[in-house]
Formats: C-alpha cells, sequence, structure tokens
C-alpha cells in the first residue's frame, strides 16, 4: 500500500534495530540496568506490540507506557454523570464509539443504550452538530473527550453550532492535554524515565514548542515520533543517540505531518473556545493540575455541564478504583501489566476493571491481546 | 420436483399491485397470498404448496451417509451492497455452513420478517438474487416464511435460512482432526465483506469500491476433497473473521496454530481501509471465504484443486499447525517478531451480516 508499506520495510527495519543495538551497548544499557524509554500516546503502545518491537529491540531498552490513551483515563465519575445526561428526557447522546464500553460505577453507555436511552455512534462531532439540525425538538448531546488531537474538532464545532444559532445542541467536555500529566510524571519521585516518544498527532495541533520544558527544566529528550514501525524505531534511535551525547532536546522525527509550530488555526480555535480547568482527573492518575479543558463563558449556551447542572469537581462525585486494581501503577512505569494480580485473571478485554484494559490503545490491552507475557508463558 | 417452467403466466392473474409492503400483507388473506406466491414462491419454484416440503434424493440412501442441518439469521444493514445482498448471503452463508461440514447442501428454507413500508421492488430484487444464489450452488429453496412487522419494529428486512445437506460416507471434517504439521490454506483475499458493508454504510466518508465476497463455496469443497481426501476440517471465515475461525481450530483441535503476516492475501484497499479506521483485517468478516487444513502430502493437491474452482483462484498458503503453544494462534509479523491473534472481544463492526 502506498505511503504505508515503505515503513513498514523488513530490510530497513533491521538497518535500524542493528543501530540501535550498537548505541544501547555504548550507553552501557543491560537488561539489568535498562534505559527506560516511555512512549506518551495510546497509538505507539499499540504499534509496539501490534508489531512487536519490543521482541525485536534489545532487552537494555524498556518501554514504559505513558498515560496516552484518552478513553483509558476517563474517570469512571465523568462515564457515570455521561449516563445521567443520555439519561434525561428527550436526549441524544452522542459519542465515539470507544468510549461505549467504558465502565462507569453503575454502567457503560452500551448498557445504557441497551436500557434504552438514545446513544448514537458519531464518527465525528460534525456528525451529531447534524442530528441536532434535523431534530429540532430534541437536545442532543455530544461527548467531547479526547487530547489535543479531537480537541479542535470539538472547538471548530461549538464555533458552527454557534453560528448557526443551534440551541439544542451541547458538548460534554472531557478534553484533556498531554503536557500537564509529562509534568507530572516528572515530578513523580519514584519514576526513572531517561527519555520520551512524543505524540504525533497531538504534535500536529500544539507544535512541538510545548515540550521544550522536558528538555529544559528537567534535561530528558523527546523525540516526537509517527505511528509506523520504522517511524518508532528511528524515534528510539533518536532518543539513544541523544542519551549517548549527553544532549536533552526537543526533536521532530514525524516532520512530514508535525510543523515544528503546529496548526495555528486549530491553536486559535481552541482558545477561542476552551479555558483551562483548575484541574481534572485522570483515571489511574488522580488530579492532575491545568491538565483539563472547560468552555468559556461566551459559549456557555453550548456547555452540557451548564445545561444539566454538572460541575466538575463534586467531592462526592470522586470514584474509588476498583480493589487490587494497579493501572496507576502501570501508568508510572513501577509495574509491567502481567505483574498486577488482576491482569488476564479478572481483568479482561471483555470485562475491563481498569482503565488500561479498556481500550486497544491502553498498555494492559495491548499487552494482552498481542501476547507479550502470554506468548511466553504459551510457549 | 414440479416442472414449472413457465410461472410467470401462471401467476399473472394474482400479480401483487402494491408498491410498499403494509401489515395486510402479513395478515393471513389474500394480500398476503399475493405477496407471498407473487414475490417469493414464484421466483424459488418449491416442489408444491404444502406447507412442508417432502423431499427425496438418492444421496440419502446411500449407506453411511449422513444428515447435515444448519440455520443462520441474517440482519446486515444496508440491505443491498457492492457485490451482494441480504438474500445472497442468506443463501450462501447456509450453503457455506453445510459444505464446510463436508455436506452436499440440497435444501433450503427462507423466512422473512418485513418491515412495514418497505417497497415491493426491492423484495423482488432480494428474491431474484436468492434464486440465483441457489442456482449457482445447485439447491432449491423449499418451504418458507413471512411476517410483516410495524415500522420500527424490524429494519427493512432479516431473512432467516435454514439448510439440510447430505455428508457422504467417510467424510469426517471436523476442527478437532487437526494435527500439528498440517497445512492452512485460504481461498481468497480477506476482509471483502467488511470492507465493503462499511463503505457502503457511509458513515466514514470512504470512496473506495470494494465488493463483498459473498458467494457459495460448495463446489470448491467438492473439488478439494475429491483431490485431498485427507482434509481434515475447513471453517467459513464470517464474523470474527480469519482470527476467530483459527481460534476455533486452535481450541478445538488442541494444537498451536502459525501463521504469517506476508502471506496474507490482502486488496490494496481493504488494507487502506483498515489504516484509516484502526481495524484489523483479520477480523473483517468474509462470506466466501473459508480456511481448511490438510496434511502437508495433500497441500500442492489441495491448492490446485481450490485454484481451479472460480471460487479459489486466489487460493494460498498462510501457514500450520504446529505442536507449540497449544490452542493459540502466533502470527509472525513482517519484522519476524510473534505476536498472538486473539479472538475478537466485543464487535468490530455491528450488523454485518
Amino acid at each position: 500500500m502506498k505511503y504505508a508499506d515503505e515503513f513498514r520495510d523488513p530490510v530497513a527495519a533491521r538497518g535500524l534495530l542493528a543501530k540501535i543495538e550498537q548505541v544501547t551497548s555504548e550507553i552501557g544499557a543491560t537488561a539489568e540496568k535498562p534505559v527506560h524509554i516511555m512512549e506518551i500516546c495510546g497509538g505507539h503502545t499499540h504499534a509496539i506490540f501490534r508489531y512487536g518491537l519490543d521482541k525485536l529491540t534489545p532487552p537494555g531498552i524498556e518501554f514504559i507506557h505513558g498515560p496516552g490513551c484518552p478513553v483509558c483515563v476517563l474517570p469512571m465519575s465523568r462515564v457515570d454523570e455521561s449516563v445521567e445526561i443520555a439519561e434525561q428526557p428527550g436526549v441524544i447522546f452522542c459519542t465515539f464509539g470507544d468510549a461505549m464500553r467504558v465502565p462507569g460505577t453503575k454502567k457503560s453507555l452500551l448498557q445504557a443504550k441497551a436500557d434504552g436511552c438514545d446513544i448514537r455512534m458519531v464518527y465525528s462531532p460534525l456528525d451529531a452538530l447534524e442530528l441536532a439540525r434535523r431534530n429540532p425538538d430534541r437536545e442532543v448531546v455530544f461527548f467531547g473527550l479526547g487530547f489535543e488531537t479531537t480537541t479542535p474538532s470539538t472547538a471548530f464545532t461549538i464555533q458552527q453550532a454557534a453560528a448557526d444559532g443551534l440551541m439544542n445542541f451541547s458538548i460534554f467536555c472531557n478534553h484533556i492535554t498531554v503536557p500537564p500529566p509529562i509534568k507530572a510524571l516528572l515530578d513523580d519521585p519514584y519514576m526513572t524515565l531517561d527519555g520520551f516518544v512524543g505524540p504525533g498527532h497531538v504534535s500536529m495541533v500544539i507544535g512541538i514548542r510545548p515540550y521544550d520544558f522536558i528538555a529544559r527544566d528537567y534535561n530528558k529528550p523527546i523525540v516526537v515520533a509517527g505511528f509506523e514501525p520504522l517511524d518508532l524505531l528511528q524515534s528510539v534511535l533518536m532518543v539513544l543517540e541523544q542519551i549517548r551525547d549527553g544532549r536533552a532536546e526537543v526533536e521532530n522525527q514525524y516532520s512530514r505531518v508535525v510543523p515544528d509550530e503546529g496548526n495555528p488555526a486549530s491553536i486559535a480555535a481552541c482558545d477561542d473556545v476552551y479555558e483551562t480547568r483548575e484541574r481534572f482527573e485522570w483515571r489511574g492518575l488522580g488530579e492532575i493540575d491545568t491538565s483539563g479543558l472547560k468552555i468559556r463563558d461566551k459559549y456557555a449556551a453550548f456547555d452540557a455541564e451548564r445545561k444539566f447542572g454538572i460541575g466538575y469537581g463534586a467531592a462526592s462525585r470522586f470514584v474509588k478504583e476498583p480493589e487490587g486494581c494497579r493501572c496507576g501503577d502501570v501508568m508510572t512505569g513501577r509495574i509491567k501489566p502481567p505483574q498486577c494480580p488482576k491482569f488476564g485473571a479478572e481483568c479482561l478485554p471483555e470485562t475491563p476493571l481498569g482503565a488500561l484494559m479498556v481500550s486497544s490503545e491502553g498498555a494492559c490491552a495491548a499487552y494482552y491481546q498481542y501476547g507479550g507475557s502470554r506468548l511466553e508463558a504459551a510457549e | 420436483m414440479n416442472d414449472r417452467s413457465d410461472p410467470g403466466t401462471v401467476r399473472a392473474a394474482r400479480r401483487l399491485k402494491a408498491d410498499t409492503v403494509t401489515l395486510a400483507h402479513g395478515g393471513g388473506g389474500k394480500a398476503m397470498r399475493d405477496l407471498v406466491e407473487d414475490v417469493f414462491t414464484s421466483v424459488f419454484e418449491p416442489a408444491d404448496m404444502e406447507d412442508q416440503a417432502r423431499l427425496a434424493d438418492a444421496a440419502m440412501r446411500e449407506e453411511g451417509a449422513r444428515l447435515a442441518f444448519t440455520t443462520d439469521s441474517f440482519v446486515v444493514d444496508p440491505v443491498e451492497f457492492p457485490g451482494g445482498d441480504i438474500g445472497k448471503i442468506a443463501v450462501c452463508g447456509t450453503v457455506n455452513d453445510l459444505a464446510v461440514g463436508g455436506a452436499k447442501p440440497l435444501w433450503l428454507s427462507a423466512a422473512f420478517i418485513i418491515e412495514e413500508g418497505v417497497e415491493v421492488a426491492l423484495l423482488r430484487r432480494i428474491a431474484a438474487s436468492m434464486r440465483a444464489a441457489a442456482d449457482e450452488a445447485g439447491v432449491r429453496i423449499v418451504t418458507g416464511d413471512t411476517k410483516v412487522v410495524g415500522r420500527g419494529s424490524a429494519d427493512k428486512l432479516f431473512v432467516t435460512t435454514s439448510g439440510v445437506g447430505v455428508i457422504p460416507a467417510g467424510r469426517d471434517l471436523a476442527a478437532r482432526n487437526v494435527r500439528p504439521g498440517d497445512v492452512a490454506i485460504v481461498n481468497g483475499v480477506l476482509g471483502d465483506h467488511g470492507a465493503a458493508i462499511l463503505a457502503v454504510r457511509g458513515d466514514m466518508a470512504l470512496t473506495v469500491e470494494i465488493e463483498s465476497d459473498c458467494q457459495p463455496l460448495n463446489a470448491l469443497m467438492e473439488a478439494v476433497i475429491a483431490a485431498a481426501p485427507s482434509v481434515r476440517c475447513a471453517r467459513d471465515a464470517t464474523r470474527g473473521g480469519l482470527a476467530s475461525a483459527l481460534n476455533e481450530i486452535a481450541d478445538a483441535a488442541g494444537v498451536g496454530i502459525e501463521i504469517e503476516e506476508t502471506t496474507l492475501p490482502l486488496r490494496a484497499e481493504v488494507k487502506g481501509v483498515c489504516e484509516i479506521l484502526g481495524l484489523d483485517p483479520l477480523y473483517l468478516a468474509n462470506e466466501g471465504t473459508l480456511v481448511l487444513f490438510v496434511p502437508p502430502e495433500e497441500a500442492e493437491a489441495a491448492l490446485a484443486a481450490m485454484r481451479a474452482t472460480p471460487a479459489g483462484r486466489d487460493a494460498v498458503t498462510i501457514g500450520k499447525a504446529v505442536d507449540k503453544h497449544p490452542r493459540t494462534v502466533v502470527m509472525q509479523t513482517l519484522f519476524g517478531g510473534g505476536r498472538i491473534v486473539d479472538m475478537l472481544v466485543g464487535e468490530q463492526l455491528p450488523r454485518i451480516c
């Protein structure tokens, strides 16, 4: 397939792997004393397992799977609130498909749909806006979630709704941003990260400058990466070379897609529509300062939180993780998924207990689906 | 079977006049009789018009022959799509369920749940398509039923087909028969049906031209069994795709299965759709694709026999059964890394067949 096969060429991959092997040994990293590289984005986690890159890279490299799966880090209290909105009479609740199965404390949206709520799977917030246009007597709510990748499309949709005066449309805003959790992880005294593979699609929107603090303040290298196997291998090599050379820089491996300055039109739309929340809860990580977005007062009419009287942060809303769930420890690199006693036992992709088993981009789900320890055990 | 070579003239007097189906067409009266006779039985031409089909076939009387019986419901949305329609997959699906078990399919029933308001012209197209698929597979639709339900109680049209076939004496195709060393062969490209349905639904604004692979596989199965009599088992890779079929076989036989990513036959368009939407083609539904296992010494003969049939032109070896990692399917990726190919969790796509 054009423009994808080129980035999956086994010969080129072997060449990169040989260089990775060499630089790893130059650094002196071994299985006992590995370099820890965090891939922040869930898409990267998925690709690493799908192509078996964790097996192909030398044992001196350990991948720590970051918090970059938006469905995984969605707090259960917000799922409960989405169900509450969907249960209101006259509401059509629209969501991306992968949020349907996320368990709340009582039920998932999928169960709410089976119980009679009008919940529609859409592929874009604009589809939800179209539903609002065609159903003027219904209140159409879009479940806005995701990182900077999806944040602009929600912002454009709100601007469009305002321009068209579609007052029966609103957004339940759960958008979050990538840099604050990275900072939180770097401030965690237990974290021993040596470098980062930075998110590709997020950076397409925000550019690479928001990561400057990682190099400047924490002295760690970060390389923004694409999603094909060769992209990832090259990015890992670039991180390793920085470590070997004692550099800490923000580099852009994915320059064919990511401009250094990002996408100005998207950034402007987001500035117009959102302001930063003081803090927002991340499932498995707890509350993180300035990590969430809410809708500005000028667009209050399109804010489902205000329309339905759901404010973020009511103390009674916070929900404890299920007993024994160790997603937080996986996300901060303290343990690998199979070291969690619930992994593969009570916590399975079909009956996820913790956040990381929920979406295919979650570290536990990727680990489970594509083998990891199960393959070793089977052989 | 009765000879009804010219049903058009016989039925002309009762020709259904309505353009759309109403609840009256399910009421048991004249309107229903007109619908059933004009739209369905005049096309399917069952042997007689009793409530039950009375059947005889020489194959049933052979010593050691066994009867095979299967049923399947179809709710695909949309009901017509590139490469087929709900009627064609209702016939092919049931024919293929029989064929992969080693049976020669003979007779089908067809039951229709019709939503009020459906165009009669649509039903006529579906019925003609079913007759054509039945003729291609060499089976007869011998009995059936229609029900009409109110608007919203069904979505346009649901079809259930049951099928009866005969397994000749001595044939034993079953997943438990697979042994380490046996070779896995597929008859053609993967995922066309799932990708075609996805594209035609228009939700994704994809403009690709992919046709469903919907086709009967009984002629192909007979050719394989004749050329490779020790064929162990076959599975049609419908819902859940090749991944699910292979996992079922690994489970039943207690063997491991190894496949090679580089050998999997995929159209560029299907790969493209999967890339864009983040789907795995191993889990996409097929309606005319099967995987079978043969002992290595018969693999060449099986491949050649498959390639000589229209449904098997692109047949290719994709892997083998192994004694490592029992009950687990492992794929060697492009780079030589191995990964587990698990059963599908949840649904990749709803209402695909």
